[in-house]
């Protein structure tokens, strides 16, 4: 059913004069002949609003970043052909500005810190809870609060656990501040103390997804694979975790994104300096909160987009394209 | 309990279940772990709860021996609290309500009818919302500074540092995850149904507005659920495109917070755990949307 009506709108695009294509044209034909003159302005009208919107405030501006990556503007006197600088934004981006490197590796490390310890911890949770156990929705709910709070106000929060004043410290007798381990402050710890923290926000949504998933796999599947003596690490390894294929796509897509975007936590510690660099922060550092090199920072949002969209591509081809549901 | 489960083997159980010694092993493992998960929140919660004089002295991790709620109050005094959580409602309420409105239309249109521009228009906007906000902030903070409102939108005649201008942006940049999210949800209704009220004369508005919105209100509820925790937790826009700190809902309020507003570690604890307080208790009360709304999203309804 799902699958069927995901084709229907598909098939337009597939096919434009195939066979294929017939059945749904008529159809669309007999549909269209039900509407009034009205109907079609009213039916223009909510796709059309939108749209411009959607066109004028984001893609306009993605298209805007690249344009202004070439250029050495500061948004100060008008924008003319004087300020076109070919690559060496770029030049300058990659070679001597000392910032981009460590902002990349940070950005790394954050997905490989999200796809290899949040994401198998989140499954392994899920797997865990997925069955008819005792107070399985209350560990659940606990596993998820994390999920509902900012990224900002999980900073707030593990600034209590990593503060000289905070829980750690404290628990191992660092009581004045030039002993205690400054986990928030030394370039060399902060970047982990800021990971643990975004982890224990990670998991929980990670769970979730992944329940829902679990919830859709074939029951008879797994009996089978017990009652041909399959245990449970091989059920799921051999079983289940290959059925949930589109399911484990769309969690590394997110599990990208997400690495991609962030910002709120490292920019709430110390406003990503020090050992906190972050591609997104370096943008809004150089173009908007501390210097206005609109034209260096559009060059690292055109850094930022071209890797970004490659999840998104992913997202769209694997949730939108010809897809059996 | 336990007995009666293992003695239905294979029928009722999930195999991976195992003994009831694996069972209470599980359960060990998973309340340790509940603790150990609910303990940065309890810790602030505790924090938040003793005078600073006591930490100082005893240290951290000490007997309180004194506790109260004078850093709450502080810090919804001096904080300011309840003028941030004032913003934040005047910003999302407006900004998830009209978010589903257009959402719900463009998914009506795409999911109902066949254009060829569907697909492709349904992939532009759900690429807007899984594109990182600082790939557009430069040219969009521009157009923030450039673009005039009439006064009684914005005290500045601007769309930067307005509510008209942050709410705009929520829109936008919701509008591709809730549609997407409805257009999957609308295909599960029947094509038959509305075309059926169309042939008998009833116009595509009227079939939005009493076929589809009502047939819609499950995912309706979980999306309201789910996007006022998105909007509310919104740390980059306001932050960004809002000057005034006084104007800025809460979440984004949090950087005028840090360092030298409150110097006293516990009144920020306090403080931190009333910001955290909205979405959980949101959370707890519906967690059923909360969790439909998102997985709803990624798994195709």
């Amino acid at each position: 059913m799902l699958g069927q009506s995901a084709g229907d709108v598909a098939a337009p695009l597939e096919s434009p004069t195939g066979g294929a294509a017939d059945v749904p044209r008529a159809r669309r034909k007999s549909r269209f002949t039900l509407l009034t003159r009205r109907d079609r302005l009213v039916m223009f009208l909510m796709v059309g609003i939108p749209t411009v919107l959607c066109i004028g405030l984001i893609w306009l501006p993605t298209i805007a970043s690249i344009a202004l990556s070439f250029t050495n503007w500061r948004g100060i006197t008008p924008l003319t052909a004087q300020n076109f600088v070919g690559l060496r934004n770029f030049e300058t981006l990659f070679g001597s500005y000392p910032f981009f490197w460590p902002a990349v590796i940070h950005n790394i490390l954050w997905l490989v810190v999200f796809v290899f310890i949040a994401t198998p911890v989140g499954i392994f949770l899920a797997v865990l809870l997925d069955r008819e156990m005792r107070g399985s929705r209350i560990y659940q709910s606990v596993f998820f609060i994390p999920v509902v709070l900012s990224l900002a106000i999980v900073g707030f929060i593990w600034e209590q656990i990593y503060t000289s004043q905070g829980f750690v410290n404290s628990l191992l007798g660092h009581t004045s501040s030039s002993t205690a381990i400054d986990f928030l402050g030394n370039p060399s710890l902060n970047i982990w103390a800021v990971l643990v923290a975004a982890s224990w926000r990670q998991v929980g949504y990670v769970m979730v997804l992944y329940l829902a998933g679990l919830k859709s796999v074939d029951p008879t599947l797994r009996e089978a694979a017990a009652i041909d003596g399959a245990n449970a690490r091989q059920i799921f390894f051999r079983v289940v975790f290959p059925v949930m294929r589109p399911i484990n796509i769309v969690i590394l897509v997110i599990t990208v994104i997400e690495s991609l975007r962030a910002f709120d936590i490292a920019y709430i510690v110390n406003r990503g300096k020090n050992g906190l660099e972050l591609l997104s922060i370096l943008i809004t550092n150089n173009s908007i909160s501390e210097a206005n090199l609109l034209g260096f920072g559009s060059a690292i949002a055109v850094v930022l987009l071209v890797v970004s969209l490659v999840p998104i591509v992913t997202f769209l081809v694997r949730t939108m394209g010809k897809d059996p549901g | 309990m336990t007995g009666i489960a293992s003695s239905s083997v294979g029928v009722a159980r999930r195999p991976g279940g195992g003994s009831r010694g694996r069972q209470v092993a599980i359960h060990v493992f998973l309340i340790a772990l509940a603790v150990l998960w609910l303990f940065p929140i309890a810790w602030t919660a505790f924090t938040a709860l003793r005078p600073y004089g006591d930490v100082i002295a005893d240290g951290a991790v000490s007997w309180p021996a004194h506790l109260n709620l004078d850093n709450f109050q502080t810090a919804w005094t001096v904080g300011g609290l309840p003028h941030f959580f004032l913003n934040t409602l005047i910003v999302a309420v407006p900004a998830v309500l009209l978010t589903l409105w257009i959402s719900s239309m463009l998914a009506y249109v795409f999911s109902r009818f066949s254009f060829r521009l569907n697909l492709p228009l349904l992939m532009m906007f759900t690429a807007g919302n899984l594109l990182p906000p600082q790939v557009i902030i430069v040219p969009l903070y521009r157009i923030f500074l450039a673009l005039p409102l009439p006064r009684f939108l914005s005290d500045n005649g601007l769309l930067y540092d307005s509510y008209f201008g942050i709410i705009l942006i929520h829109v936008v940049f919701q509008t591709g995850f809730v549609t997407f999210v409805m257009s999957n949800y609308m295909r599960t209704i029947s094509r038959e149904l509305t075309e059926a009220a169309l042939v008998d004369g009833a116009s595509l508005w009227t079939v939005y507005r009493r076929v589809i919105l009502p047939l819609c209100r499950p995912a309706l509820a979980a999306l309201a659920t789910l996007e006022f925790t998105f909007i509310y937790n919104d740390f980059f826009w306001a932050l960004v495109l809002m000057k005034t700190g006084d104007k800025r809902p809460i979440t984004s309020a949090l950087n005028n917070f840090q360092g030298s507003f409150f110097t006293d570690q516990n009144v920020l604890a306090a403080m931190s755990f009333m910001v955290a307080l909205p979405t959980i208790l949101v959370y707890l009360v519906l967690s059923k949307q909360f969790v439909r709304g998102l997985t709803l999203g990624s798994t195709k309804g």
